[in-house]
This record gives structure tokens, C-alpha cells and sequence, in this order.
């Protein structure tokens, strides 16, 4: 917290002195503010694991110390003071991971004034954040809790070539946007393939076609390249520079477009691009490697089936629904077993909503998905199931280190679920965040309300 | 010749369905949806079209020269009856050559039927029928006028009909979108309501209104669904507007009226049963996605039950691709509380009720249409699947361009030295 402190003090102070080097993501302003809510010590005892990697253990204990996972195993013992909550015929998971949502920006109630997830005024806008659209009073975050949802991403919508950043929460209701990024998380780039741009520009001065879209990524990666030697040559100078010379380099413009796009070049940002076509994703997988940057997710990717072996060869994740499709031309091939095909070619699939009624039950996507494949002969367990819904993401995220599996020493970011959370009977009774109780089924005191819902009908009663 | 007239019977061309002889499913779990029975081993015997004995496995003779099917381990269950949908209207949403679900440029309104848009080929029709549902109610939206037109009853099986199928209710927009497109307030939207029923009702008493709001053709389609007792479905959301509807059908005594939405029906569930006004509502709506919905919960379908609202229950939201998932949004009321007959019934034998067609469908029992579905599990469960489905006592291919898309990409024992379009 306190290098972040003077990084943003050293910051403001180099802007004025006019010696700063454009911000990238790892000194950016607008800083998490984000501090774990108080925690108790607490043993989750005897319970079925899925530790989000991929295995599954019966009678299991999860010991919660100073809101990280301290201990998982059998029989642990614990010393006195520590809660004991007992999970005989219930499951632990770690939270589930939304690495696609527009919770804030497309917030309910959905009126026209809320309407912050597209800047739709030009195919082409990486400059803005969706933090800056990001309403925290959004009923949905509190709803996606009661479904098990520990951490999101929340993205610019799919309107541009070029969206704009995205940013990682902790789903912590919170009374500023700051109060919710994840510490440490990069940050997304959001991206678009296909028919959305080329539907908004088609009679706005274009993209107006797939050609298009693909001239307008490859201009604007052309700058961005030229923007980072700029700043290069300019830091080369400058380094090269004695405060006697007569004539100092002169400071290139900053361009607040570039700079988040140079994140990407330099390997700081992350792209997640919206893109349904396989032939269209190979495509951009060659046009990140004309310009040297990688793609770290395909999201809704229906025909990621077709080319699982490419999206493993290059390393990218496919996020994806279990059954959605049909809606336009592009999601006419979605077919159920997507999700377990690309798992089963031994990608990296990743269950996604988009959605903020979806995003409630990302569980019950996963369990359909896996059925769905077993049913096509696809041998998978719910263990490797969950994976799809905690570790995949977090990878896909940048955030794997903290948080993801029920690993000894990562944030103890927990759903303690009533049953198998495959079955449709089953609902998250605690969720836990840093180790903070922050969703009790059974406790309207640790049920969330927004203000927005304060004094509506139903005031303070569990939806 | 004996085949010919089976299939007229059955009221559809059937080119696609494999033809059964008599049969009877055995041993299978038996949700037969009268009073909430369930046969743990129970036997279904099925002779053309028609359901003929339906009772524990112990106690049903199986005539002479009838297949059997063996069921054991599995569920049978009436094949599902979506209330509300759009399937086989529409191929791809954003594609309007593709699209017939509204029709903004049409004069007409009350007149448009949906079953003239209804495509039995549609791809959406074939996975619809792979999870499950049998049958359908269609519906085409409003976008001119508060009416969309007159919604149909089909089946799934991706036949043609022999005859045309007959309007069976009329469906219109109240609430906020009812009020955009009546002129901007509800005021609005409640005075075109009453005073279309009231042109039609002078048309029927033979006098032609002086000063028409709708085109002849919309009043006498009106003049004839109320003459015919059609229901009107009617969208609401909030509670003051459920209350308008209440008055409205005090007023417009003998119109039959079923609410769809109604996410704040549970606040006005004591006077819904009052007034009986059934309703069709999603469980899934539990945000507040507009100043209509605040009151949304997941609570909905247990309360307006428990009051005694009749429910029936289906996807809202995606009503087209994914009406097939009426099973998950049914199988979520479980968890608040509803039991799983009453789930089960909401999307199956209660939509059957609610269109008066509950003697043909929605139930095993002998003289039902012998529209069945094997589980492999609990058909409410988010893992099970359909391993059967029979419409009108036909089996039927489960088989649908997504399945064959799935194989294709599977490899399954292909020659993998061609490309995949020779797979």
C-alpha cells in the first residue's frame, strides 16, 4: 500500500516537472483503495473440496487465517478461537471468476441514463476505462454474490474495434470504484471482432465491413508502435542528456489512446477480445503476431470448437457461454458441447455470462456444459469443471497468484455451497471474500442491500 | 393407405419422425402430473397418437404385438409445453429477412397470426424439441400497436400441419413498453385497450364504429377471439399496472386473462387469485432492470403460488434459441421453496390448462396425445437430458444441426486426411 502511495505521489510530481514517461498499467492513476473487510479465523470442516484446479477430496477441512487460506486437509486442528462451521454434505469451491461482465456500466435499473459500457462515437477508443462508467450502487454486484462471484472483470462493451480498458473488482460492495479493484490486477484490454463494429460505423463513417474492422486494428496498432519508439527515442535522449546541455529533448504529447495500447506491445495490458468466427479469431491471431502482442482471451468464441487446437497452440483462453447463440449470424454454429470440446483439446476453457441474470448462476452454465459433454462421450469431472469457473480465468486474468484455487496461502476468496453445486437445488450459503463473511444465506445481516434498493419493495429481503 | 390416415390423425406431414407401432415404455419413474402423482416403476402403453394405460408396472397388461421399451433407471414424463415463445419465427434475431417475430411496417395488428410465420424447419424448432418440449405456444410481438396479433399451439416434431392452426389467444404490450408504443403513457396505452375491445364488440353487435381506430381486419380478428373466449396474454411487470389489468377484467367481463412478466406479482398475488388471472412469469427476473420491475424477486413463483395464483413458468428473455431451457428456470423455483410438482407442472400440464388444451396434453393418463419424454435423470436437473422424445405417439430424430456440427468437429472415427466438410 505504501510504494503505491508514493508511486502516485511521484507521479503527479514528475507530470509537473513535465519528466514523466507515459503511465502504463502498473503505475496508473486512479489507485485501488481496496482493503479486506475484517475476518475471523475460520475452519470450513468436512466438507467436499474442489480445490479449482482440478481435483476434488471428500471430507475435507480449509482453515481461513488472516483472510488467506492457511491450511486444507483432513482432520486439520486448529487452535482455540477459531470459528468452526461445519460442512458436513456441503461443498467448498473457491469463488467464481466472471471474466466477462458489464456490472456498473450497463447497471440495473438498464435506463437510458445508465447506458456507460460502449463510447460509441468512434470504432476506435482504448483510451477510455470502464472504471470511469462504473456505477457501485448497481443492484447486480450484490446479486452475483448470493451466486458464489468472488472477483470480476468488468469490461467495455463490444460496440468499437477498440473498447477501451477493463478492469478487475473484488465483488466488495463498496461506495467507490476504488474500493473495489483488485490490488495488483492488470488491467484488460477489450477488443471486437465481426458484426458489432461494423454495424454501429457501417453508416457512421465505417468500419463497414470485415476488411474494415481489420484496416482499422492494423492503422491503430501501426501508431502505437511508432508512439512507443517516439517514447523510446525520447528516453533515450533524455537519459543521454546533461542538465548544462542548452537544448533538452523535448517530451512527446501523451496520448492517453496510445498509452493503453503500448500497455498491450509491452505485455502489461491484457487483451480479451469479443470474437465468435474461428476463422475470424485465426486471423487475429496472426494480427497480434504482425504486431508482437498476444491475445490472452477469445470471449463468447461459439466456434471455438473448430479450431480448439489452434487456441491451445497459442496459448488462449476460449470464454464462453453453455448454450447461448442464434442471436446474429456469427452465433449461428453454437452448439452445447463448446465448452467441454475446448477442455477436452486440452485448452483453456473459461465459463463466462455477459450477463448480469447469467452471472448469478455461472455454476449452473459449468454444470450444463459438463453434462453436455459427458453426454457426447467427453470424460470430465466436476473437478476439472470447476476449473472453467476459477483458475482458467484468474490465469486468463493476471490474477492466478492471489486467487483462483483453494491453494494454501491464496486469498481466501471461498463459497461454502449447501450441496453439489452441479445440481440445480443448490445455492452459495457463504461467500467469502479475503476471508471476510460477505453472503450468509441465513443471515440478513450479512446480505448486502445497494442504495438504490433501500426503501423499494421487498426492502432488505433476499431476491 | 392405413399409414395416411395415422399421420392425419396426427394432424402433421411427417417426413422426418420415425414411425413407431404400438408401444409401451416400462419400468421408468412416471410423472404422470395428475395430483402430483409419480409411479416409481410405472408402464406407459401408447397406440397410434394416444395414450392407452398408464399405472404401475405390476398392474399393466401389455397387449400382444406391442414393442417395448425399457425405461428402468430412467423418467417419463409428458413432453414440456412452453407458454411463451418465438420459435420457428425467427432463424437469427438480428437478421431481418430471417426475422418474423414483430412486423412494424404492417398496417395490421390484431389480425397478424403467428402461426403464419411459424416455420416447422427452423433449426430452433429441432433443439427445441431435443430438450424436451413438445409443444408450444408462438406469439408474435407488438411494435405499432399494443397488439401483436393472435398467438398459435404447435408442436416440435418439424412437421407440417395438415391444416392451418387456429388463433388461440391474442397477445399485447402493456407496461412501459405498452405505453411507448400506444403514445407515451399508460393513460395511453389502457384507452386504446378498452376502446379496441369496445369497436370490436360494436362490430359484433353489427354497428361499424363512426370514427374506426383499427382497420376492419383488426376488429373483427379482435371480434372474434372474444367471440371464440380467447385469452388475451397480456405483458405486465409492476404491480399498479397487474392492478389496472385486475379492473380491466372486471370490466371486460368474460375476457379470460393471463399475465406475462408480473415480476411484482407477488405484491398484488392475493387479489391475481381474486380476479383468477393466471400467470406466465420467468424466475429468473429477480433485478430491477426498470422502474417496473423494482419489487423483482426470485420469491415470485412461491409466493403468487402459495397464494394461489395458477403459474406457468418460461425463459422471457431469450424466447427464441434458448426456450429450451424452460426446465433450469423452472428447476430454480426449487431452492425458493416450490415444490417440485408445481415447478414441473408450470412447464408442462399447467400451460396445457391455461390454453384449454389440458385434455389432450400436459398429462400421461389414458386418451392423452401421446406426447412423452425419457429423462436420464430428474428433468428438472441441470445434468439431465432427454434420451427420448415421442410427439403424438412418434419417435422422434434427435438429431439437429448442432448435434451433427458437434460430431463433425468430435472427429468420431473420421478420416481425418480430408478436410472437416467432408466429415
Amino acid at each position: 500500500m505504501g510504494s503505491r502511495l508514493v508511486g502516485t505521489f511521484v507521479l503527479g510530481l514528475g507530470l509537473s516537472l513535465g519528466v514523466v514517461s507515459p503511465i502504463w498499467a502498473d503505475d496508473a492513476p486512479y489507485p485501488s483503495t481496496y482493503q479486506p473487510l475484517p475476518s475471523t479465523s475460520v475452519l470450513l470442516q468436512n466438507g467436499t473440496l474442489l480445490d479449482g484446479l482440478g481435483g476434488q477430496t471428500a471430507n475435507a477441512d480449509l482453515l481461513i487465517n488472516d483472510g488467506k487460506i492457511s491450511a486444507v486437509g483432513p482432520n486439520l486442528s486448529v487452535p482455540e478461537g477459531t470459528r468452526i462451521i461445519d460442512a458436513t454434505g456441503k461443498w467448498i469451491t473457491p469463488g467464481i471468476i466472471d471474466i466477462h461482465s458489464h456490472l456498473g456500466v450497463y447497471p440495473a435499473p438498464g435506463v437510458q441514463a445508465h447506458n456507460d459500457g460502449n463510447e460509441v462515437t468512434n470504432p476506435v477508443t482504448a483510451e477510455v476505462w470502464s472504471e470511469h462508467g462504473i456505477w457501485p450502487q448497481d443492484p447486480g454486484f450484490n446479486r452475483a454474490r448470493t451466486g458464489g462471484i468472488t472477483s470480476l472483470l468488468v469490461l467495455p462493451g463490444s460496440a468499437n474495434l477498440f473498447g477501451g480498458r477493463g478492469v478487475v473488482l473484488k465483488n466488495v460492495p463498496s461506495r467507490t470504484v476504488q474500493g473495489m479493484k483488485f490490488p495488483g490486477a492488470p488491467y484488460a484490454l477489450k477488443m471486437a471482432c465481426g458484426e458489432n463494429p461494423k454495424r454501429v460505423y457501417g453508416e457512421k463513417g465505417g468500419p463497414g465491413s470485415r476488411m474494415g474492422n481489420f484496416s482499422g486494428y492494423r492503422k491503430t496498432w501501426i501508431k502505437a508502435v511508432a508512439y512507443r519508439e517516439k517514447w523510446a527515442k525520447y528516453k533515450k535522449e533524455l537519459a543521454k542528456a546533461k542538465p548544462e546541455d542548452e537544448k533538452q529533448p523535448s517530451e512527446p504529447d501523451r496520448d492517453l489512446q496510445m498509452e493503453t495500447l503500448v500497455g498491450v506491445l509491452n505485455g502489461d495490458i491484457r487483451v480479451n477480445m469479443h470474437c465468435y468466427r474461428a476463422d475470424e479469431m485465426a486471423q487475429v491471431i496472426d494480427l497480434s503476431k504482425e504486431f508482437g502482442y498476444k491475445v490472452s482471451t477469445f470471449h463468447h468464441a461459439i466456434e471455438a470448437y473448430k479450431i480448439s487446437d489452434l487456441l491451445k497452440e497459442n496459448g488462449i483462453c476460449a470464454a464462453m457461454w453453455a448454450d447461448w447463440g442464434g442471436f446474429k449470424m456469427e452465433a449461428y454454429d453454437s452448439i452445447r458441447e463448446n465448452i467441454p470440446m475446448v477442455h477436452h483439446a486440452g485448452g483453456c476453457a473459461i465459463v463466462h455470462s455477459d450477463s448480469e441474470v447469467g452471472i448469478q448462476r455461472l455454476y449452473q452454465e459449468a454444470a450444463k456444459a459438463l453434462a453436455d459433454g459427458r453426454k457426447a462421450g467427453l470424460d470430465i469431472s466436476k473437478g476439472q469443471a470447476w476449473r472453467w469457473l476459477s483458475s482458467n480465468p484468474a490465469n486468463a486474468m493476471g490474477i492466478g497468484d492471489q486467487t483462483g484455487s483453494l491453494t494454501v496461502g491464496k486469498d481466501a476468496d471461498i463459497v461454502l455451497w449447501d450441496g453439489d453445486p452441479f445440481s440445480i437445488r443448490t445455492r452459495a450459503e457463504l461467500v467469502l471474500i479475503d476471508g471476510a463473511l460477505l453472503y450468509d444465506k441465513n443471515d440478513r445481516n450479512r446480505q448486502a442491500v445497494s442504495d438504490f434498493e433501500l426503501g423499494q419493495p421487498g426492502n432488505g429481503e433476499e431476491k | 393407405m392405413i399409414r395416411l390416415l395415422a399421420v392425419l390423425a396426427a394432424f402433421t406431414l411427417s417426413p422426418t419422425a420415425i414411425f413407431a407401432a404400438d408401444f409401451a415404455i416400462t419400468g421408468g419413474k412416471v410423472v404422470t402430473n395428475q395430483n402430483g402423482q409419480i409411479i416409481e416403476n410405472g408402464t406407459v402403453v401408447i397406440k397410434g397418437n394416444r395414450i392407452v394405460e398408464v399405472g404401475p408396472s405390476s398392474s399393466v397388461t401389455i397387449p400382444a404385438g406391442f414393442e417395448t421399451i425399457d425405461a428402468k433407471g430412467k423418467w417419463v414424463t409428458p413432453g414440456l409445453f412452453v407458454p411463451f415463445s418465438r420459435v420457428g419465427m425467427v432463424e437469427i434475431a438480428l437478421e431481418k429477412t430471417t426475422n418474423d417475430t414483430r412486423a412494424k411496417e404492417s398496417p395490421f395488428s390484431v389480425a397478424l397470426q403467428a402461426i403464419d410465420s411459424f416455420n416447422p424447419k427452423s433449426e430452433n424448432v429441432a433443439i427445441t424439441r431435443l430438450e424436451g418440449v413438445t409443444r408450444m405456444a408462438i406469439l408474435p410481438d407488438a411494435s405499432h400497436t399494443i397488439f401483436g396479433g393472435r398467438g398459435a399451439l404447435v408442436d416440435t416434431s418439424g412437421d407440417f400441419m395438415v391444416e392451418r392452426a387456429a388463433p388461440a389467444f391474442v397477445f399485447i404490450q402493456m407496461g412501459e413498453y405498452g405505453a411507448s408504443i400506444a403514445g407515451g403513457s399508460r393513460s395511453a396505452s389502457w384507452t386504446w385497450l378498452r376502446q379496441a375491445v369496445a369497436e370490436a364488440r360494436a362490430w359484433r353487435r353489427g354497428r361499424e364504429p363512426a370514427e374506426p381506430l383499427m382497420l376492419t381486419a383488426d376488429a373483427l380478428a379482435l371480434q372474434q377471439a372474444l367471440r371464440d373466449d380467447l385469452p388475451f396474454l397480456v405483458h405486465v411487470e409492476r404491480a399498479s399496472d397487474l392492478m389496472n389489468l385486475i379492473h380491466f377484467k372486471q370490466e371486460m367481463d368474460g375476457i379470460d386473462i393471463i399475465a406475462v412478466g408480473a415480476t411484482e406479482g407477488w405484491m398484488v398475488a392475493e387479489q391475481l387469485k381474486e380476479a383468477e388471472i393466471s400467470v406466465i412469469l420467468d424466475p429468473h427476473d429477480n433485478l430491477p432492470q426498470g422502474f417496473e420491475n423494482l419489487g423483482a424477486t426470485m420469491y415470485n413463483a412461491k409466493r403468487l403460488h402459495d397464494a394461489g395464483v395458477t403459474i406457468a413458468i418460461a425463459d422471457l428473455h431469450d424466447e427464441a434459441f434458448n426456450a429450451r431451457l424452460a426446465p433450469q428456470h423452472a428447476g430454480n423455483t426449487l431452492a425458493t421453496g416450490l415444490d417440485w410438482n408445481t415447478a414441473f407442472a408450470a412447464i408442462s400440464s399447467v400451460p396445457a390448462q391455461m390454453f384449454g388444451v389440458d385434455d389432450q396434453y400436459g398429462q400421461l393418463a389414458a386418451g392423452m396425445e401421446a406426447d412423452l419424454v425419457i429423462w436420464d435423470g430428474d428433468p428438472l436437473e441441470l445434468m439431465s437430458a432427454p434420451d427420448m422424445v415421442y410427439i403424438s405417439g412418434e419417435k422422434q430424430q434427435m438429431q439437429s444441426r448442432q448435434t451433427l456440427l458437434r460430431d463433425r468437429y468430435m472427429d468420431k472415427g473420421a478420416d481425418q486426411t480430408l478436410p472437416y466438410a467432408y466429415r
